[in-house]
């Protein structure tokens, strides 16, 4: 990547276009389209089994984006990869990895369509 | 006499013509419900109705709100399905005009309902508000509304009471539920519908998450999430109280995650024998009807959710959580072994026999189809499309005291 900036710094004009979108797109690791609808998928049938399939809650709390808005990210992401013990939230970890959880959290935190 | 014959044949033939039209227009209407069923097409809010005589789709019925995790009981003359739905709807169809009756949104949040003895009066269990709500059960005009306990304001939970789940119909015009947050049960007579009479029992164990009648109306048993065991009331002599059954049947194994809470539904007895899923283990408890003793652990392939025997009591057949939910296995009932491990297809959510059991229909959310398998061949007769089916309800239900 460092190497196509360069070649725009060195003023190739067609090259221009190129490096934009380079930057834009998503980085090598992230989860491709077919990755997403399954957990997407997921989110909604198995999760939502307890949350609610709009997230409005069940067993589980409700998970809208009104509801999580100024709760701390890194502490919901720990909850879904360990749960709470003592609860019904069960631990996700060994199912999904720490990408995927904080994946599914920001679509909780964007609101999530079945 | 010649002559006169010959007008009168047209005259036969067009009263023949009018009484065959007549029959046309009318057979449409003409048909029985003892062998139709509800499918629940969880997500897109609708539900399919269909027939097992013909393993066929009738009609689509749309417009019920959010179906997840809804359930479905019937009118006693199997006409309308009363259909409870996640986002606190109460729906009643028409089965034959296969269209939405009327529909009233009784609550927030429920989980499952019951008709009563009489057929006169439907129950709701709410999580929000928690509760039991009771409905006319031929206008859904309301008729009692039972709130629970309040709770702390406890952290992670919603609801300002504690959640009903596992709704029953019982004898005495009776019903009867239990309280998540609580651990109560509570039987409630509808008697006097405008007064109802409600017997409390308390510390039954923690966390009940779902509950079942024996079809023969006389034991209410809830499971525990929040620990071994189970919570007994013998309606035969409910003054003597809640007994607990299964008491630590783990005993100190550690318990597994649990990614999906199984379901007491549909009593599971052969002989003397009573199989229910254990909570966060890959088994299927075994007891002793007669005295609540547990008498085997059957290893399975996950954590089982639905465990339901075939009408014939011969074979168990049991349904798994996540990340087992392509499989269903099926018990036979007198070696306890497992005789076949079936892979239907990705997300196995729900089953149901015909009243005599000659088939059992499967819903596989994810590849979006209902299955009808002949459980004596263990083959498929047939598949029929679905969006995302999950509970299947036949008409035979009507009928069973508890469903
Ligand atoms: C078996 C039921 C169950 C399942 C399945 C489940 N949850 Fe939970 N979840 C709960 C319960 C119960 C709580 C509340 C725990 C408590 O009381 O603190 C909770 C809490 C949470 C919280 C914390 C909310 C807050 O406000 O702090 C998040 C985030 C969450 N769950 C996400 C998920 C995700 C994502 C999934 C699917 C990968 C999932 N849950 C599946 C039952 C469940």
């Amino acid at each position: 990547m460092a190497r196509r900036i360069a070649s725009v710094a060195a003023g190739a004009w067609l090259l221009l276009a190129l490096p934009a979108t380079t930057l834009a797109a998503p980085p090598p690791q992230a989860l491709t389209p077919e990755h997403r609808q399954r957990l997407h998928d997921l989110l909604v049938q198995d999760c939502g089994s307890c949350h609610g399939l709009r997230m409005t809650g069940g067993l589980g709390p409700r998970l809208t984006p009104e509801t999580l808005a100024g709760k701390d990210r890194e502490s919901l992401e720990a909850t879904v990869l360990h749960g709470r013990p003592g609860t019904a939230m069960p631990p996700w970890q060994g199912l999904l990895d720490q990408r995927e959880v904080a994946w599914m959290i920001d679509q909780l935190l964007q609101g999530v369509e079945p | 006499m010649k002559p006169r014959l010959v007008p009168l044949l047209p005259l036969s033939l067009a009263l023949l013509l009018a009484l065959m039209l007549s029959a046309c227009a009318q057979s449409p209407a003409l048909r029985a419900t003892g062998d139709l069923g509800i499918i629940v097409e969880r997500g897109s809010g609708s539900l399919l109705l269909v027939e097992h005589s013909h393993q066929r789709r009738l009609a689509r019925i749309e417009g019920l709100g959010d179906l997840s995790h809804a359930s479905v009981v019937f009118s006693r003359d199997q006409r309308y399905a009363y259909v409870f739905g996640r986002d606190g709807g109460l729906t009643k169809v028409d089965l034959l005009r296969q269209r939405i009756d009327r529909r009233v949104v009784q609550g927030g949040n429920s989980i499952g309902g019951a008709i009563s003895q009489d057929g006169r009066l439907i129950a709701v269990g709410n999580y929000e508000p928690g509760g039991l709500r009771v409905f006319d059960s031929d206008t859904l005009e309301p008729v009692a509304d039972i709130p629970a306990p309040l709770l702390d304001t406890a952290a992670g939970v919603d609801s300002k009471r504690s959640r009903a789940v596992g709704v029953v119909d019982a004898p005495g015009q009776r019903f009867l539920f239990s309280l998540f947050d609580t651990g109560e049960i509570w039987s409630v007579d509808m008697t006097e519908p405008a007064s109802p009479e409600i017997s409390r029992y308390h510390d039954i164990g923690r966390q009940p998450y779902d509950a079942l009648l024996t079809s023969d109306g006389r034991y209410y048993l809830a499971g525990l999430f929040g620990e071994d065991g189970m919570a007994l009331l013998d309606l035969w002599q409910p003054e003597a109280g809640v007994e607990r059954v299964l008491h630590h049947y783990g005993r100190g194994d550690q318990r597994l995650p649990v990614y999906k809470m199984p379901h007491l539904e549909g009593w599971t007895v052969a002989g003397d024998s009573a199989y229910v899923p254990a909570v966060g283990r890959h088994q299927v408890l075994v007891l002793d009807r007669n005295n609540w003793q547990q008498t085997d652990a059957i290893e399975v392939a996950g954590q089982p959710v639905f465990v339901m025997a075939r009408p014939d009591a011969r074979q168990i057949w049991v349904n798994f959580a996540h990340p087992d939910n392509h499989l269903v296995q099926v018990i036979d009932t007198r070696s306890h072994r497992i005789i076949d491990t079936l892979e239907p297809g990705p997300g196995v959510l729900h089953m149901e026999f015909t009243p005599r059991g000659e088939q059992v229909w499967l819903s596989v959310r994810d590849a979006g189809e209902v299955q009808v398998w002949d459980p004596y061949r263990l083959t498929r007769m047939a598949t029929l499309p679905a969006e995302k089916p999950s509970g299947i309800f036949f008409t035979s239900r009507a009928h069973e005291i508890g469903l």
